[in-house]
């Protein structure tokens, strides 16, 4: 058995001085990069999943007094990856809004922050379950699904093998352990074949990659990219261990 | 003292003097005091040992006063509330009340009350309260925060505030005093009366249980209870060599077992569970006779803990190895000597354990201190000097925490409306509000509000909401409700059941509880002791450990800490005091007295307020190990604010490691030739620690706890479900992040870097220690390794503690590893 996850574990993958984690899904080279968002450099697009914008004013709404801050922190970050990539596309793989009144509690600053992320590129908001409608006033295309070379990006994974798939929505978390122990960090997971994102958002939870919501996605023990505060870190099956 | 103008025999009612002549006894002149307190309308502290009849003391003027009442068929009302910090203990007092009530005929009613109490009693008596309610702190609060607590504390004449000395220095003992507060508000004419074993400064609990609107300290009496027989202490001087480090006294088992089998009933303290199971193991190997050895602490299931409190009630049970959990209160006679296996760590929990034997007054206790390695031997020696002096260690007086005082200012909203200036006022009166300004007041009102944030975006979400009358109150009941779930001021670490694991993964019966932190140390495999039996980790699926029973199997220990309690400071300076006076070494035994010996003659022995400070080479490392016996946290603390200093000198340190009495730390090359009085200069708890707390995990601990108690996280919510398959909660670590980069200033963020200062990183002992040995640092250059660095230099590599290891390292450990199997 041993032998046989040792032999499935070749993925073939590079750091770059970025600390992006470079891969190939479906034969297409990406990079995954430390913020959560992934790279596809031949189409110049930048990819973010799960914003869950104005998560911290839904809980307000019932009294939860979360900090408010949730979206300014996930655009600056976003913002922080389009100055330093400078991309011609940026798509939102869905669940960009915590819910359906989300886009009308955003505060005035925020908008403006979200149209100038909009200014001289495409932005294209993928839905996804919590956002079905898309945005109401802000700029951008909205699609359920969009093919870009060879790939598909959607918000929810399909059941079963999905060679070139690209998705969100299950928030992924690694709890990684070695011999001092284990941290617990949001990651990438793939087997090559199909990747799914991290969530982007700053409030957003990460599910284990070892709840069964993983289970039958993937041809082969897939390979974490968990985030680390530099950069990614490759991390293989046998590392990845429940909450 | 009250001047008590009644004569001593009034004091007493027949019916009270014949109950007492009718057992035998006589009253004791400090109960007698309390009576004469309780008519002169004075509020009172009655310290005592255990075993002077305190409780009763407290209670008499309640009774006699009940019984003096005429026969009414209409519902009386509350008349006594009495708050224990344990639950247990409340449903001790109440059978132990209802004795005399039912001896003298009283038809006096008294309930207890607790989070175990069903709902058809709590609901009752809600509506229809006893005369005397016993309860806990945490129902206190909740009773605060329903509509109608003015009802139902109107008619309250008298506070019984038990074991006063173990709630008063916590987030707790904030909580009660709000609390206490509150219900003067309710019922003006309210008798506060305090109960506390012995302690080293009456006026600091004085303080703490005084309402200082109305007379302070001042309107409280002092009575103090009889002295009692001083205890009999002895250190176990071990016919097995003392071993030089460790936790768990393994080497003088076969002794600690023979003096169980010359005892009565004997308690054996330890100051972890893993302790205490260890324990457990080794002395039923040992048990030829097969006496009735129990076990009891935090983590077993209640119905356990609960079977071997009745069975220690019966006097079935020759012993009970036991943890903090029977520390307090409840009383079983027999207990005839009380064993502490390893170090002490203070001398006034020492001699609250030791009062659990013999709770007769004119008997000495007897206890047994058993050290578990040699600088304990060092801290049991003078633990016990302590003891005979009767020089305790206090705990100082603390502020209220605001995140106590938010979740409090919620609950009264949800009682009542309040105006803001009546309510600050009230605030003030408790003993650890005092000092509380009003800016720092406002601020938590905002923050109850509307989270208190510096962007205003929340302001129509308002939770409490000024009304046209001036009155805050809670915006709707759903938000009041929730709030009542949420109560308390006890954060207790994420903890998953133990269970039995049944075909198909599924769990089965629930053994007992353990905190998430102590389950990590573990593979799948591997084999760990629990409940007194040895499992082997099955797996761990959400919120359950799944274990199979292995008993022949040989039980990993983890090695972690040996106490979660710190070397109280009064103690660790008696323990330099005996280490550096050679006059004392001759009560030691000989392994012990030899290592001193060798430790002066080959590097040196500081004095009392000196820090040795050795270098050497070991291996291909080169060590700086330091003594300054201020406890595991403090050291944490200042090894890993000196790391960051010996990083920025360019000196390489390559890691650490600390335990209650020195602490090591290691790099390629040499660490001396450093002007050490400059590497421990007092200025690094400024900006250095600031840096380090920020990023730390422990300054994310502290700031979920205060987000828990403050309610800004809950921790339940009406008719929770969880989602199918999936949990996505947030986590404050998130949170936290996001609010110290867009809001640094705000009010949890501030509760939590206090917090963090005082319980998790001890920085106020830091700073004691850093401004005590500042150009007092003996620098001790050796070619070999010391003595005394023997046992901290025995830690390395054992310890795996979560948390401390660096983030990076595993991350980065994992993709070796990955890259390794890649390669193969």
């Amino acid at each position: 058995m041993n032998a046989v996850i040792a032999k499935a574990f070749a993925y073939d993958f590079v750091i770059a001085d970025s600390g992006a984690l470079g891969i190939p899904i479906a034969s297409v080279d990406v990079r995954l990069r430390a913020s959560g968002a992934l790279w596809i450099a031949a189409e110049r697009t930048l990819v973010v999943a799960d914003l869950h914008l104005e998560k911290g004013s839904f809980y307000a709404v019932r009294g939860q007094m979360l900090p408010p801050y949730d979206t300014r922190e996930t655009l600056r970050r976003l913002a922080q990856e389009i100055d330093a990539l400078c991309p011609t596309t940026v798509v939102l793989l869905g669940d960009t809004f915590h819910d359906a009144t989300s886009e009308a509690r955003l505060a005035a600053d925020d908008v403006e922050a979200l149209r100038a992320l909009a200014r001289g590129r495409t932005l294209i908001w993928i839905v996804g379950n919590h956002d079905a409608e898309g945005p109401q006033a802000l700029p951008g295309e909205i699609a359920n699904e969009l093919s870009l070379c060879g790939l598909t990006l959607r918000h929810e994974p399909r059941l079963g093998l999905q060679p070139g798939e690209v998705s969100g929505h299950l928030h992924p978390a690694a709890r990684v352990r070695a011999s001092r122990g284990s941290v617990r960090r949001r990651c990438f997971v793939t087997d090559s074949d199909r990747l799914i994102l991290p969530a982007f958002g700053a409030y957003a939870g990460g599910l284990n990659v070892r709840d069964k919501a993983f289970a039958g996605l993937f041809a082969r023990p897939p390979l974490a990219g968990a985030l680390g505060s530099e950069r990614v870190y490759a991390v293989g099956w046998p590392s990845l261990v429940g909450d | 003292m009250a001047d008590s103008a009644v004569p001593e025999a009034d004091l007493l009612p027949p019916r009270f003097a014949d109950w007492f002549a009718g057992r035998g006894w006589s009253p004791r002149q400090h109960q007698l005091a309390m009576i004469a307190c309780a008519k002169a309308g004075r509020d009172a502290l009655l310290i005592a040992p255990t075993g002077g009849g305190k409780t009763l003391a407290g209670f008499l003027p309640s009774l006699i006063e009940l019984a003096d009442r005429a026969p009414s068929n209409a519902a009386r009302g509350l008349h006594t509330l009495y708050i224990s910090p344990l639950k247990a203990l409340a449903v001790d007092v109440e059978r132990n009340l209802n004795a005399p009530i039912l001896e003298m005929g009283l038809g006096i009613t008294a309930e207890s009350r607790t989070g175990d109490t069903g709902m058809a009693r709590r609901q009752r008596q809600r509506v229809k309260p006893p005369e005397i309610l016993l309860t806990t702190p945490e129902q206190l609060a909740l009773l605060c925060a329903w509509e109608g607590a003015r009802l139902f504390f109107e008619s309250l004449e008298c506070v019984i505030l038990d074991e006063i000395h173990t709630l008063h220095a916590s987030k707790r003992g904030d909580l009660l005093a709000l609390d206490l507060a509150r219900i003067d508000q309710f019922a003006p004419n309210l008798r506060r009366v305090g109960l506390s074993a012995t302690i080293e400064d009456p006026e600091v609990i004085k303080a703490w249980m005084a309402n200082h609107v109305r007379g302070g300290n001042a309107s409280i009496d002092l009575v103090r209870g009889p002295a009692g027989a001083d205890p009999i202490v002895e250190v176990l001087l071990s016919q097995g060599r003392v071993p030089w480090s460790g936790h768990t006294a393994q080497h003088a088992m076969q002794e600690v077992y023979d003096v169980i089998r010359k005892s009565r009933i004997a308690l054996v303290f330890v100051n972890t569970r893993f302790q205490a199971e260890f324990a457990f193991q080794e002395l039923w190997r040992l048990n030829e006779d097969s006496l009735p050895i129990a076990l009891h602490h935090g983590s077993l299931a209640p119905e356990q803990r609960r079977k071997v409190e009745a069975a220690m009630a019966r006097g079935e049970l020759r012993a009970v190895v036991c943890t903090s959990t029977l520390d307090l209160g409840i009383d079983w006679g027999d207990v005839d000597l009380v064993i502490q296996l390893a170090s002490p760590k203070g001398a006034s929990r020492m001699v609250q354990r030791i009062g659990r034997a013999n709770h007769r007054l004119d008997e000495p206790s007897r206890a047994l201190f058993v050290p578990a390695n040699r600088f304990e031997m060092l801290e049991c020696q003078a633990a016990r000097d302590a003891i005979a002096e009767n020089k305790l260690d206090g705990e100082p007086p603390r502020l209220g925490a605001l995140d106590v005082l938010a979740q409090h200012i919620m609950g009264c909203a949800c009682s009542e409306p309040f105006d803001l200036l009546k309510l600050y006022e009230e605030v003030r009166s408790a003993g650890p509000y005092r000092d509380l300004i009003w800016e720092d007041f406002e601020q938590v009102v905002d923050f109850v509000s509307t989270g208190g944030y510096a962007l205003k975006t929340y302001d129509r979400f308002r939770r409490i909401v000024k009304g046209p009358d001036g009155l805050w109150r809670v915006r709707n009941p759903e938000t009041a409700q929730r709030h009542r779930l949420n109560v308390g001021a006890i954060v207790s670490p994420a903890v998953l059941s133990v269970r039995i694991a049944m075909p198909g993964g599924r769990g089965g019966r629930k053994i007992g509880e353990i905190e998430e932190g102590m389950i990590e140390m573990l593979e799948p495999g591997e084999t760990f002791v629990f409940a007194g039996q040895v499992w082997r980790l099955v797996a761990v699926t959400n919120l359950d450990v799944l274990v199979q029973a292995a008993p022949s199997a040989d039980p990993k220990m983890p090695s972690w800490g040996g106490s979660k309690f710190a070397l109280s400071t009064y103690l660790a300076k008696r323990v330099r005091q005996l280490m550096y006076d050679q006059a004392n070494w001759n009560i030691l035994p000989r392994d012990v007295r030899d290592w001193l010996e060798a430790q002066r003659d080959r590097s040196l022995i500081p004095m009392e307020d000196e820090l040795l400070l050795e270098t050497f080479a070991r291996g291909r490392r080169q060590f700086m190990v330091c003594y300054p016996f201020e406890g595991r946290l403090a050291h944490t603390t200042l090894a890993m604010l000196l790391t960051r200093r010996l990083e920025r000198m360019g000196r390489g340190p390559l890691g650490f490691v600390c335990n209650d009495y020195a602490l090591a730390i290691w790099a390629i090359e040499p660490l001396d030739a450093i002007d050490f009085d400059e590497l421990f200069a007092q200025d690094m708890l400024g900006d250095d620690l600031d840096a380090w707390l920020a990023e730390s995990f422990m300054m994310k601990r502290a700031f979920k706890g205060a987000a828990i108690i403050a309610g800004l996280i809950e921790r339940r919510f009406p008719g929770q479900k969880q989602k199918t398959g999936r949990q996505i909660t947030f986590s404050t670590d998130l949170i936290y992040d996001t609010l110290r980069r867009h809001e640094p200033g705000h009010l949890l963020l501030r509760c939590a870097r206090e917090d963090a200062a005082t319980g998790l990183i001890d920085v106020a002992r830091l700073g004691q220690m850093l401004m005590r040995i500042k150009g007092r640092i003996r620098h001790s250059p050796l070619e070999h390794l010391s003595p005394f660095s023997v046992p901290i230099l025995l830690e390395i590599g054992k310890e795996r503690s979560p948390g401390h290891a660096g983030e990076t390292l595993i991350l980065r450990e994992a993709e070796n590893e990955l890259i390794a199997e890649a390669l193969q």
